[in-house]
């Protein structure tokens, strides 16, 4: 595994070997020195061309834990504002020797793009509508922490599939290690052809919340397509929300996942959301434990 | 996590390192049984009291070894015995410098070591490289009074300047050779040289 672009092009086996160290990676963040000599003297870049804090800082901090030199580029300010194009950006931040680039943008398949042109190890961020495979992994590792393994487990994903690069990249981690994925939303944010993925669409939320063990609510991104895709937030918020009513027709004892930031009062109540069954704040955590193992894994010259 | 590993970190270890043919027992579990009482007895006259003591086994052959030690320690003693377990992966010199990427494992540290003696366990010392990391892993959870090494084999060709404070038994092999702790199928502990 040279690059990490995606959850699609990896096999089970490759998922697992992430997630394993993830695991040995989560003790150090509790340590009083957080910080191993890992990464010493290596270089890792944050381009980061799309608004972003969480994923940001996650990344930053991952590369620092492992002893890594962690800078961070942003379009505001960058040389992209000067009209130089993304690849000779990459071209000139590989040429000073960066050890690894971690990329987001909202433009699908940049991070594909520039692995094949920059000869450094690059690792999607985030890209457009396509993926966002360290979500994904952190998700999944949220999940096993609590339920032991994922096969034959149910996991039903709520909000803009269509949209969401986090549902994509969630789809094909949690399929690949063994769980039964089920969507739901609003007509309108559901694509025609999502059940060639291997995954169930359902019309209601309570067809979707059945028996379920994982519950991810996605983010609705007001900001974009309010007015658009659905009439209103209110109405939204009754259909496909989720509060602890709609949490009882899970499985006893499911987790609640959401990629962040949370909507309160729109896809989740604030009860749920900071209650017992809500693991917002633990994938925040493990979000830090599973990046540095990407890092580690991919700093490592392709073995 | 509960997936792909075995409750005890040694299990996988084991299975991975399986050497049936020309394989020759070198310590049978009564004699690895003797030598760790031994070493616990070692340890015991050098701090009768073990107020300060920390056993820290290295991931993932010290484990085994660390558990048997303990045991000792607490029949001599019937106190209990601080017992955690360091993965050195993260602070090994191949890892850093050639990129070499074995998976790591949890290491499981419940005590500081700050003013502690800190006593590391491994099955097998060779070149010393392990310890060295380990020693650098120990010390990142506080500043010990004193690090010693407890091994239960001795098997020479030291690359840096470590020694052993407490051994079970020397034993005289070629650089090429493989000195392996294993479990036998019936769960019997046994040194094998190849």
């Amino acid at each position: 595994m040279r690059h990490l672009l995606g959850i699609e092009d990896l096999s089970r086996e490759q998922i697992e070997r992430i997630l394993t160290t993830a695991d040995a990676m989560l003790e150090i963040s509790q340590r009083e020195i957080k910080r191993v000599p890992t990464l010493r003297g290596r270089t890792v870049i944050n381009v980061f061309l799309e608004s972003s804090t969480r994923t940001r800082v996650s990344f930053e901090i991952a590369a620092k834990r492992l002893s890594a030199d962690a800078i961070n580029v942003s379009s505001a300010g960058s040389s992209l504002a000067k009209a130089e194009t993304l690849t000779d950006m990459a071209l000139n931040l590989a040429a000073m020797n960066a050890d690894l680039l971690v990329v987001r943008d909202r433009t699908a398949g940049v991070p594909q793009m520039l692995s094949e042109r920059v000869g450094v190890p690059v690792v999607n961020a985030g890209d457009g509508c396509h993926e966002h495979p360290t979500q994904a992994l952190l998700d999944a590792f949220t999940a096993l922490q609590s339920l032991g393994s994922l096969e034959g487990r149910v996991v039903a994903i709520v909000g803009d599939i269509a949209h969401s690069r986090v549902a994509r990249s969630d789809i094909y981690a949690f399929t690949k290690l063994g769980a039964e994925v089920r969507v739901a939303g609003p007509a309108s944010m559901i694509p025609l052809e999502v059940e060639a993925l291997g995954v169930k669409s359902c019309r209601t939320i309570e067809e979707a919340f059945a028996g379920a063990d994982v519950i991810v609510m996605l983010r609705i991104q007001r900001e974009r397509i309010e007015g658009a895709l659905f009439p209103s937030l209110r109405e939204y918020s009754q259909t496909f929300g989720l509060d602890s009513a709609t949490l009882r027709l899970a499985h006893p004892g499911a987790i609640v996942l959401h990629p962040g930031p949370i909507n309160r009062g729109v896809e989740i109540s604030p009860e749920v959301a900071d209650a017992e069954p809500s693991r917002i704040l633990d994938q925040v955590t493990n979000g830090v434990a599973v990046r540095m193992a990407v890092l580690y894994l991919l700093t490592g010259g392709g073995s | 996590m509960a997936k792909a590993r075995p409750e005890s970190g040694f299990g996988a270890n084991a299975g991975r390192e399986s050497l049936p043919e020309t394989a020759t027992v070198v310590l049978d579990a009564a004699g690895i049984e003797r030598a760790t009482r031994r070493i616990a007895h070692e340890i015991l006259e050098s701090d009768p009291e073990l107020d300060d003591l920390c056993l820290v086994a290295i991931e993932s052959g010290g484990i085994p070894v660390g558990e048997l030690i303990a045991g000792h320690l607490l029949e001599l003693r019937s106190r209990e015995i601080r017992l955690g377990a360091l993965d050195v992966t993260l602070y090994r010199d191949d890892v850093i410098a050639h990129g070499r990427r074995p998976i790591p494992r949890p290491t499981r540290m419940p005590f500081g070591v700050g003013g502690k003696r800190v006593v590391l366990i491994d099955d097998v010392i060779f070149t010393g490289r392990t310890i060295r990391a380990a020693m650098d892993a120990a010390i990142d959870f506080g500043r010990p009074a004193a690090i010693q090494v407890a091994t239960l084999i001795d098997r020479g060709h030291r690359e840096l300047p470590i020694r052993v404070d407490f051994v079970g038994k020397n034993i005289p092999t070629a650089r090429s050779q493989k000195v392996v702790l294993r479990r036998r199928p019936e769960g019997e502990l046994e040194v094998v040289v190849q």
